[in-house]
This record gives structure tokens, C-alpha cells and sequence, in this order.
């Protein structure tokens, strides 16, 4: 908890990372997001819980613009969000995103999959590519399945090859778009170790999750949505210990008890 | 009993049929994935072309293609690619030309089909990285594509050989020119036709072992 702490003094002295203001989106005639209004700070790590069609991953998609929103602005680092094209490709550069089925280009090795966005799009040297690609794999623990293919290695540790992929790219904010959800129960920790040593290193992050140890130990911040709204949010220990919404008391009262 | 052979060169009626087939089958290939790109593109001018394109020729008969380029963008227009005046060196090339223009049709759609094969993640991480759309389309959507859709384009392969037979019809010496001539002045139908026969699965047959092999051995483990 006290790297926690440590953390929470960054934020206070640094500037808004990722702003949503007023967005809106719809899936026909579905109103999935309604009115999102976040902000989040440099180096803060923000979970986002709630039921299943809250529209906490089209959130987390609309922040590199995977899904378009209908109306609203979001921001990156004080840049608003580019259209499709060249802009939109540097700007998603810089946001790392890990997905919930981990999304490895199944063609290439662990280590061209990592090294391909440094060559591809960063332009760097293939040796020193290669260099920073080894590092990665070996900070997340799979360094020794390097030359593999994707298919060859567990879920868990295709999740912490995927974090690598995000990491090469030296991005800003990381996105986690229910990165535990595919996985078999003994392999969530794995995942979840790795993302919590990012967290401590002060990485901003938004994690759409429903691991609620990894909020309750990690967050700075949790955001509850239900129904397309952000219905809550609070610091972690506070949202679970006592959440002020009776969504809020609903939805934990049924994930907690078991 | 293959003494009536003697004064044609089946040998090299095969060879032109193999060469008509592989520069029509590199041809088609590159225009083909071209006009795949196009369909699957974000750019609506390119997808309507691209449509258009593959349900305008793949519906009209070989034979009216091949004449086309001979009568039409040869005789009438003048159009030899580089050939000048050799009219047989002309007939070959504009055969290539129609083959290309006909079987990119089936290869756009086959590698389409191996497109659609790729989970729409693949892109999407890709995308997240900071790749353009050119770069998502040729290193990581397209080879995984390619794969996917080498039996398609086995098939495509094969009939592209066997269409090579159009050719005929512009003059190419290639070998169904060879056993209509041969038809018209021995007395061997059946047998000349057993020939020609065997010498197409000659080709085609390997082609298919070959590529089936190739295909398991490339594929996408997921």
C-alpha cells in the first residue's frame, strides 16, 4: 500500500492526462455511453468496474478511438483526439492497449511481436529493437519464449507478451481492456503481478477489469458505471467499504459474497 | 504407335502453356491482392472499384476476354505491348494480358475469403500500435491472409492452367493449338486427346500436391 501512496503524491503535482468530456456514443439504437465525463491524472491508475453491458470496454476503446464517439471530446495530453490518418496513428503510438484476448499477431514470434511496432512505426534500429524487446520479455517473465509463436505459449503468458507489445512503444497511458477475463483462474495472478509492478512504477493506467483485489491494492481511483454512466467513483477503499449508490451497493453486494 | 508425333513439338507446346501460366498466375496474383486491398479499404471510390470490377469480369467468359485483347486492343486499337509488328509475340503477351485481367478476379476474391479468416483482434492490435492502414494490411492481416488462402488459390491455379487453353483462340502455340492441329492431320483422335491430357495433369496434378502440402505447412496456428 505504500507504493499506493507514493503514486497519489505524483498525481497531485502532475497534469490531466486523458480527458472525456460530455461523450456520447450509441450502438443503434443502444445509448452506450451517456455523458462521460473523466479526467485522469499522470501516473494515476484508474479501475473501472461494473455489470456486463455498462459500457466500461467501449470507454477504454474509445480513448485510442477504436470505437468512434457520436458527440464529446476526449483529449490525450492535451491533444484532442485526431481523425482517421496519420495523427490518429501516432497519437495511439503513445496509448498502449492490452486486450481482453490478448490479440498477439498470431504469424509472428514473441519477439517480432514485440519488436514490430518499435520497427514499423517508431522506425528504430533492429538491433536496438531487439535489445529493448529481450528487456521487456524478461521484466514480464516470459524472456524465455522468445523465438516462440503465440500459440505455443499459456494465456498468462501470452497477456504479459501482449503488455510487452504496449510497453515497446514507451506509450503514455496504458489501456487494460479486461485483461483477465480470457484467462484460467491459476494464470489471473501472473497477469495481474505484472500490471501491478507497472502501476507501481507511477505508468498511468485505465483498467477495465473485474478483479477487485487488483482495485482495491493498485487504483488511486475507482470508477463504477452502470448503463452507459459513471454512476461513482471514489478512492478504492472507500468505494468497497462503503459505496454511496445503491447501484454501487447492488453490484458489490452480489460480486462480494461469493 | 507415337510415330505420328514426330514432326510436332509437344514438348514445346507444353512449355508455352507453362509460361502462359506463370506469368498470367504472377500477374494475377499481385493485381489480385491489389484489388483485395481495395475491397477491404476505407477508401469508398477504391471498394467500388474493386467491386465492381471483380463481378464485372468473373461474369464474362475467358474466350470473349483473349479476343478482345487480340481483335480489340490489337487489331483495332494497335496495342502490342512492345511487340511491334511480331504478331505472334503480340498474341502472346495480349493472352497474358487477358488471363491477368480474368483470374485476378477469383484471386482477389480467394484472398478475400482468407481476409475473413483473420480475427478482427489481429487489426485491432495493430491498429493500437500506431500502424497505418497500409502497414495493418500488408504485415499483419495479409500474410496471416495469404495463408489462410492458399487452397482457394490452389483452385484458382489449377483452372488458371487449364484456361491457358483459351489462348488457343488468338493463335498461341500453346498446346491446345497443338492438338487442334494435330486433330486436323493424323488420324489419332483419341489417342492425341490421351496426350494432351496427360500432359495437363502433369501440371496440374503436382500443383496440387505441392500446394496442399505447402498450405498445412503454413498455416496460422491459433
Amino acid at each position: 500500500m505504500t507504493n499506493v501512496s507514493v503514486a497519489k503524491e505524483d498525481v497531485a503535482a502532475s497534469d490531466d492526462l486523458v480527458v472525456l468530456k460530455s461523450v456520447n456514443k450509441h450502438f443503434g439504437a443502444l445509448h452506450v455511453l451517456q455523458d462521460i465525463d473523466l479526467t485522469i491524472a499522470r501516473g494515476e491508475v484508474v479501475v473501472v468496474i461494473g455489470p456486463s453491458g455498462s459500457g466500461k470496454s467501449t470507454l477504454c476503446r474509445t480513448i485510442n478511438r477504436l470505437e468512434t464517439i457520436d458527440s464529446g471530446a476526449i483529449t490525450i495530453d492535451g491533444k484532442a483526439l485526431p481523425h482517421e490518418g496519420r495523427e490518429l496513428a501516432r497519437l495511439r503510438a503513445d496509448v498502449g492497449m492490452v486486450f481482453q484476448s490478448f490479440n498477439l499477431f498470431a504469424h509472428k514470434t514473441v519477439l517480432e511481436n514485440v519488436m514490430l511496432g518499435q520497427l514499423k512505426v517508431r522506425k528504430a534500429d533492429k538491433k536496438q529493437a531487439e535489445e529493448k524487446a529481450r528487456a521487456l520479455l524478461d521484466r514480464v517473465g516470459v524472456g524465455t519464449q522468445a523465438d516462440k509463436y503465440p500459440a505455443q505459449l499459456s494465456g498468462g503468458q501470452q497477456q504479459r507478451v501482449a503488455i510487452a507489445r504496449a510497453l515497446a512503444m514507451g506509450p503514455k497511458v496504458m489501456l487494460f481492456d479486461e485483461p483477465t477475463s480470457a484467462l484460467d483462474p491459476e494464470m489471473i495472478n501472473e497477469v495481474l503481478e505484472v500490471m501491478q509492478q507497472l502501476a507501481r512504477e507511477g505508468m498511468t493506467m485505465i483498467v477495465v477489469t473485474h478483479e477487485m483485489g487488483f482495485a482495491r491494492s493498485a487504483a488511486n481511483r475507482v470508477v463504477f458505471m452502470a448503463d452507459g454512466r459513471i454512476v461513482e467513483q471514489a478512492a478504492p477503499d472507500q468505494f468497497f467499504s462503503n459505496p454511496r449508490s445503491d447501484r454501487a451497493k447492488d453490484f458489490l453486494s452480489k460480486i462480494l459474497h461469493h | 504407335m507415337f510415330d505420328f508425333l514426330d514432326g510436332y513439338d509437344v514438348l514445346g507446346a507444353f512449355w508455352t502453356t507453362v509460361q502462359l501460366t506463370l506469368l498470367a498466375a504472377a500477374g494475377s496474383l499481385i493485381w489480385g491482392t491489389l484489388l483485395a486491398a481495395m475491397r477491404v479499404g476505407p477508401v469508398p471510390l477504391m471498394r467500388g472499384f474493386g467491386t465492381a470490377y471483380v463481378n464485372i469480369v468473373r461474369n464474362i467468359p475467358l474466350t470473349v476476354i483473349i479476343l478482345f485483347s487480340s481483335l480489340g486492343l490489337y487489331s483495332t486499337l494497335g496495342i502490342s505491348l512492345g511487340a511491334g509488328d511480331i504478331v505472334k509475340t503480340a498474341n502472346f503477351r495480349l493472352a497474358v494480358l487477358g488471363l491477368i485481367v480474368y483470374t485476378s478476379a477469383f484471386v482477389c476474391e480467394a484472398i478475400r475469403s482468407g481476409i475473413n479468416t483473420v480475427p478482427v483482434g489481429q487489426a485491432e492490435a495493430a491498429r493500437a500500435l500506431g500502424l497505418s492502414f497500409t502497414q495493418v494490411l500488408f504485415v499483419v492481416v495479409l500474410p496471416q491472409a495469404f495463408r489462410a488462402a492458399v487452397g482457394p488459390l490452389t483452385n484458382v491455379l489449377i483452372a488458371l492452367t487449364k484456361n491457358t487453353t483459351v489462348a488457343a483462340a488468338i493463335g498461341v502455340g500453346e498446346a491446345a493449338l497443338l492438338m487442334k492441329d494435330m486433330v486436323e492431320k493424323e488420324a489419332q483422335l483419341l489417342l492425341i486427346s490421351a496426350i494432351i491430357a496427360f500432359g495437363f495433369c502433369c501440371l496440374t496434378l503436382p500443383t496440387g500436391l505441392i500446394l496442399g502440402w505447402v498450405g498445412k505447412k503454413v498455416a496460422v496456428k491459433r
